[in-house]
């Protein structure tokens, strides 16, 4: 049993790290503003749930747990909230995705 | 082992988003940037909390997934409100 | 384990120095603000990586929370870019070169870091960290020497702290509440999915003030922290719903006050311990058991501690909003 618990607390480290590896990538080389919010907003709150959650397989019971559980849901309400408020931002501070054909001034 | 490698990929990642804070032609790509910077800071803390043994750092961790979250919120308010001072356009607000 | 902590600070401070330089060279202010971000982030890193929980977590609250938020109030009345060509001077440029290499020079000749034979090491530490799980009996030895041992030094920031509000209050809003302005409701009014959000977490960030305030003897945090934490808190309220539904929960009177009363709690445990046939601030006369009469002494001093830099933190920011706004409507 313990042995299944640190197989998956490192897998799922591993994966979030790979997440967040890609992630940075795509803000680095993507085109545009939107598209490389993209790759930062699903990355970081998937990967971000990853690696607490691996971290809360990495320790056992106790306050340090409900801790991590606290940063968990803290990571999962903000991250696309923030996510949102940046686009609108930009949208309303007057960028437009490439490749938007349409002539929409009003949002 | 596995922590460390997680530090390190934490630690890349963060370069690359002062890279892009830093190239961003717009200052929405700084905004995105800075946001990036602060949760991985917050994933850096908590790794790191574990790979020296101090519980204690996840408070930390949790502060700065606030003051994260809050300064993206004031920099966008604060854009939208002063938008006409700050973006130096003339005519109605932008 | 060395080898992965020496690489950690390396990157770290590469890392300080390159967002330094960029901040230097950059002309659009806006981008020093967020880059000034950054650096409070990277610092507060920094200082985990040493060690050093408490002063991480106030570096965290104020360097990348509420300097920033400060700066981006003057830049709305101050305007984006940096003015003029930059010619260079000779002067200045001098005057630097000398008190860098002055720097450099004391730096160099500090004894190496953890040295056991380094001055601070040697004299009254010695004494704190054997004494104090004795004398003061909590966990958490930073508080324990910034709140008993050293307590004459922060009542001293305490004051800085008040006199700071102090005179912003006299500078920006004239010394005389007034009546608060409608703001602009309706840019703030679109935006459901943020005031939504907000209402979910200002309360947790408020209780986790409140946390960090009474936690303090245990883990990393005490007054300052928690005041600032509680100042985030009621900003993050002000900028979602407007600042005149803001000053209606926090008048400014009140503000006011409260910010006298943090220093007034202070000083009066001082007093009190006076009174109790000790010396000023001696809190083990405040008890029949000198121990407690630490913890008690400690607990309120932190909250006069708290409730001083909360409501500082606010009634400057307020101020400066108040002030922008103002000049605003003045130019219409």
């Amino acid at each position: 049993m313990a042995e299944l618990v640190t197989v998956l607390s490192s897998l799922c480290l591993l994966l979030g790290a790979f997440l967040i590896f890609s992630g940075g990538l795509g803000v680095l080389r993507f085109p545009d503003f939107f598209t490389r919010m993209h790759a930062a907003g699903v990355t970081e709150t998937m990967a971000a749930t990853l690696i607490v959650v691996g971290l809360m397989l990495h320790s056992g019971w106790g306050l340090p747990l409900f801790k991590l559980l606290l940063i968990l849901l803290f990571v999962m309400i903000t991250g696309p909230t923030a996510s949102h408020a940046l686009a609108k931002s930009g949208l309303h501070g007057g960028l437009r995705p490439l490749g938007d054909n349409t002539n929409n001034e009003r949002h | 082992m596995i922590l460390t490698v997680v530090a390190i990929a934490l630690i890349v990642v963060m370069a690359m988003a002062i890279a892009r804070a830093l190239l961003g032609p717009t200052i929405y790509d700084r905004i995105l940037a800075v946001n990036l910077f602060g949760t991985k800071t917050v994933l850096l803390i908590a790794v790191v909390s574990y790979i020296f043994g101090r519980p204690d750092f996840l408070d930390i961790a949790l502060i700065y997934a606030l003051i994260n979250f809050i300064s993206v919120i004031a920099v966008l308010r604060f854009f939208e409100y002063g938008s006409s001072k700050v973006n130096e356009k003339v005519g109605e607000d932008g | 384990m060395f080898a992965i902590s020496t690489l950690l600070d390396i990157s770290v401070l590469t890392l300080l120095v390159v967002v330094a330089l960029a901040m230097v060279r950059e002309r659009d202010l806006f981008a020093t603000v967020m880059l000034s971000g950054i650096y409070g982030l990277l610092s507060a890193s920094f200082f985990v990586l040493m060690d050093a929980a408490d002063v991480a977590f106030t570096e965290a609250a104020v360097g990348a929370g509420i300097f920033p938020l400060l700066m981006l109030t003057v830049l709305t009345s101050v305007g984006r870019y940096e003015a003029g060509a930059r010619r260079i001077r000779i002067l200045p440029l001098v005057l630097m070169l000398a008190l860098a290499g002055a720097l450099f020079a004391a730096v160099v000749q500090m004894p190496p870091f953890g040295a056991v034979d380094a001055p601070s090491h040697a004299h009254v530490a010695q004494r704190y960290i054997h004494e104090s799980p004795d004398e003061i009996g909590i966990p958490n030895m930073v508080t324990s020497v910034l709140a008993s041992y050293r307590g004459f030094d922060t009542l001293g920031e305490v004051v800085v702290i008040f006199t700071a509000a102090v005179g912003v209050v006299v500078v920006l809003l004239g010394g005389r509440p007034k009546t608060p302005q409608q703001s602009s409701q309706a840019l703030m009014a679109e935006h459901k999915v943020l005031r939504i959000v907000g209402k979910m977490l200002i309360p947790m960030i408020l209780l986790f003030g409140l946390y960090v305030q009474f936690h303090g003897e245990y883990g990393p945090g005490g007054g300052f922290q928690a005041g600032v934490i509680f100042a985030v808190g009621i900003i993050l309220y002000a900028m979602l719903f407007g600042l005149s539904n803001a000053q209606r929960v926090v008048p400014l009177g009140v503000l006011r006050w409260l910010v006298a009363l943090g220093v007034l709690i202070y000083g009066s445990v001082g007093l009190a311990s006076l009174l109790a046939g000790g010396e000023y601030l001696n809190y083990s006369v405040l008890a029949s058991d000198s121990v407690t009469g630490q913890h008690i002494g400690i607990i309120l001093i932190e909250l006069g501690v708290g409730i001083t830099v909360a409501s500082a933190m606010v009634l400057i920011f307020f101020a400066f909003t108040r002030a922008t706004r103002s000049r605003d409507e003045l130019e219409e």
